[in-house]
């Protein structure tokens, strides 16, 4: 199995918004390579005519009523923020470019 | 070169559950204070767990069922993850690859079309709605009240093709949405939003042009305008030898332009994964049998049962099923006229299209709100065919019926309003008006008969509106011919 390459490296620590120096990415490329390949032994058992599964938990169709109970005060809900204003959460002006 | 263009829908819409989509907050949020309806579920806290609400699964199936859907029985949760403060878990709960509904449809009707135009739904599925930001400054306040409110999302093909076409479909989803009662629909305080993906189509070569979209439409108006304009623009960067972007647009409602929001990534960029939290679904087909039984009749189907089964046109079916409390008030009085033989579903139409609508929009009042009983409107219709009252007495009648609820026989007695068709009781009103019109009478003797309207007016108004018209220009006719 091929190391990932320094280019995948780079893009999914764009995805996960981190900065990475050089040996960082280095460093990342080992690490994330060795689970790949870690992976890839699970990938040699032979799957063919077992369907695939979404959960490993033998539970299915687990819902609740829709019934409304209790939510938190705003003092409790903001109890952990680190910054605050109106009864919002605050934080560093962020482009609007939600997905 | 001409160009045609070819659009896509995304429509999101909030269910109006008690509850959340994964916890017990209450999900109707309007108007409620910051960070008040909100948990450590939906506030994203590290180890609580989601639990699916099974009010919004069963809406999420209702609504594709209305759409024609198929309902997938099979149905998987997916982590849809992005970094963005509206979102405190770092991921959306979201479906993926096996969503609730597959490959339904919608038609639709545009003014002058001999047919409807088919718009294919790709899919629908169920998902959690985000926060809310509010940019102040250097700063932003989040606001996670909405972080969690059931959300669908319906995905039409590219089979849209003008503005009017989105606008239409939009008008029916909302219909729908309000018939099927799992949502207010309300566009402007975003219980409902859109997203178009728009190309132009090379109608020379069928070469389809880069894809845009256009994001947060949060309005009949705005999806409108946003295509126009959009449609135009590229259009304009075509015939000047440019090549279209492939971007995310926003629409600026003051400025009513697009603008663009950044360069597309693709979906890889969610790295979508099953959301371990949640078992999978394996829904009952009883059960989704049940909800199918359940359904109300649609607007489709009344629309085409009130023009076969009760005569009415097109348009005045289109007003009654417009919406579900005005079709059930229609249907109330239709049902009703079976005490009250002669009585018409087209005269019950003409009632609630005329008089009602004019009362409710004076009055500002909803129809939900009418009390006049159908058997009473059923009666006062009753009373009008049996010439017991007129046309002006039966609307004076009805305006009372609007403001006390009463019956409209009590309402005719008490105000006298009987309409007179004794002749013998006429003839004299009628002589009395020959006598002080010499003038009227000489014009309608020479030949000039639109007098004679005038001169039942003037029987009409000497009997203070109680006389049968009709009766007065025969007694009159007689009367000029004779004298
Ligand atoms: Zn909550």
């Amino acid at each position: 199995m091929a190391k990932l390459s320094r280019q995948e490296v780079e893009y999914i620590a764009e995805l996960a918004k981190l900065t990475l120096s050089d040996e960082e990415k280095q460093q990342f490329r080992e690490q994330l390579s060795a689970i790949l390949e870690y992976a890839a032994i699970l990938q040699q058992v032979d799957t063919t005519g077992i369907p695939p599964t979404a959960s490993a938990i033998p539970l299915k169709n687990v819902m609740r009523p829709d019934e409304a109970g209790l939510s938190l005060s705003n003092e409790e809900a903001l109890f952990n923020a680190p910054d605050a204003q109106d009864g919002c959460f605050r934080v560093k002006a962020v482009l609007d470019d939600t997905p | 070169m001409r160009y045609e263009p070819v659009i896509g829908m995304e429509v999101h819409v909030e269910l109006n559950t008690q509850s959340k989509m994964f916890c017990a907050c209450r999900a109707d949020i309007f108007g409620a204070a910051p960070n008040t309806h909100v948990c450590p579920v939906c506030l994203g806290m590290p180890g609580v767990l989601p639990v699916i609400n099974q009010k919004a699964v069963e809406y999420t199936i209702m609504l594709g069922q209305a759409l024609n859907c198929e309902i997938q029985l099979h149905n998987v949760f997916a982590r849809k993850n992005y970094f963005y403060p509206d979102l405190p878990k770092g991921y959306q709960i979201s479906q993926y690859e096996l969503p609730l509904c597959l490959n339904g449809y919608v038609d639709v009707q545009p003014e002058g079309s001999p047919e409807p135009r088919r718009i294919r739904i790709r899919r629908v599925h169920l998902e959690e709605d985000t926060g809310k930001l509010t940019h102040v400054g250097d700063y932003s306040l989040v606001d996670l009240n909405r972080a969690g409110v059931p959300l669908v999302e319906i995905v039409t093909e590219a089979d849209i093709h003008s503005a009017e076409e989105a606008y239409l479909y939009v008008s029916k989803l909302r219909q729908i949405v309000r018939y099927l009662g799992i949502s207010t629909g309300d566009m402007e305080k975003g219980a409902m939003r859109c997203e178009v993906n728009l190309s132009l189509k090379n109608a020379a070569t069928g070469e389809w042009g880069t894809k845009v979209e256009i994001k947060n439409l949060n309005s009949f108006r705005s999806v409108r305008n946003a295509i126009e304009y959009e449609v135009q623009r590229q259009e304009k960067v075509l015939a000047e030898g440019g090549a279209v972007e492939q971007v995310t647009m926003g629409w600026d409602e003051n400025r009513q332009v697009t603008f663009v929001q950044r360069v597309k990534e693709g979906d890889v960029g969610y790295r979508y994964f099953p959301e371990p939290d949640l078992p999978p679904l394996y829904l009952e087909a009883s059960w989704v049998e049940q909800i199918r039984a359940g359904l109300p009749e649609l607007p489709d189907a009344k629309l085409a049962r009130y023009t076969t089964d009760y005569g009415l046109t097109d348009k005045e079916a289109a007003v009654l099923a417009e919406d579900r409390a005005t079709a059930e008030y229609f249907e109330a009085v239709v049902q009703a006229a079976a005490d009250f033989p002669g009585v018409t579903p087209k005269q019950v139409s003409n009632w609630i299209s005329g008089e009602l609508f004019r009362l409710l929009s004076e009055s500002g009042l909803e129809i939900g709100q009418v009390n006049i009983a159908p058997a009473h409107l059923a009666a006062l219709i009753a009373l009008v065919n049996a010439n017991t009252i007129n046309q002006t007495a039966a609307k004076k009648t009805f305006k009372v019926m609007f403001e006390t609820g009463r019956a409209p026989k009590d309402i005719v007695r008490e105000l006298g309003l009987e309409q007179i068709s004794d002749a013998g009781q006429l003839e004299q009103l009628v002589r009395q008006v020959i006598a002080d019109n010499p003038e009227a009478v000489e014009r309608y003797r020479s030949g000039q008969e639109k007098v004679l309207g005038f001169l039942v007016g003037q029987v009409m108004r000497a009997s203070r509106g109680k006389a049968n018209p009709q009766l007065v220009g025969d007694l009159l006719k007689k009367e000029l011919q004779t004298g």
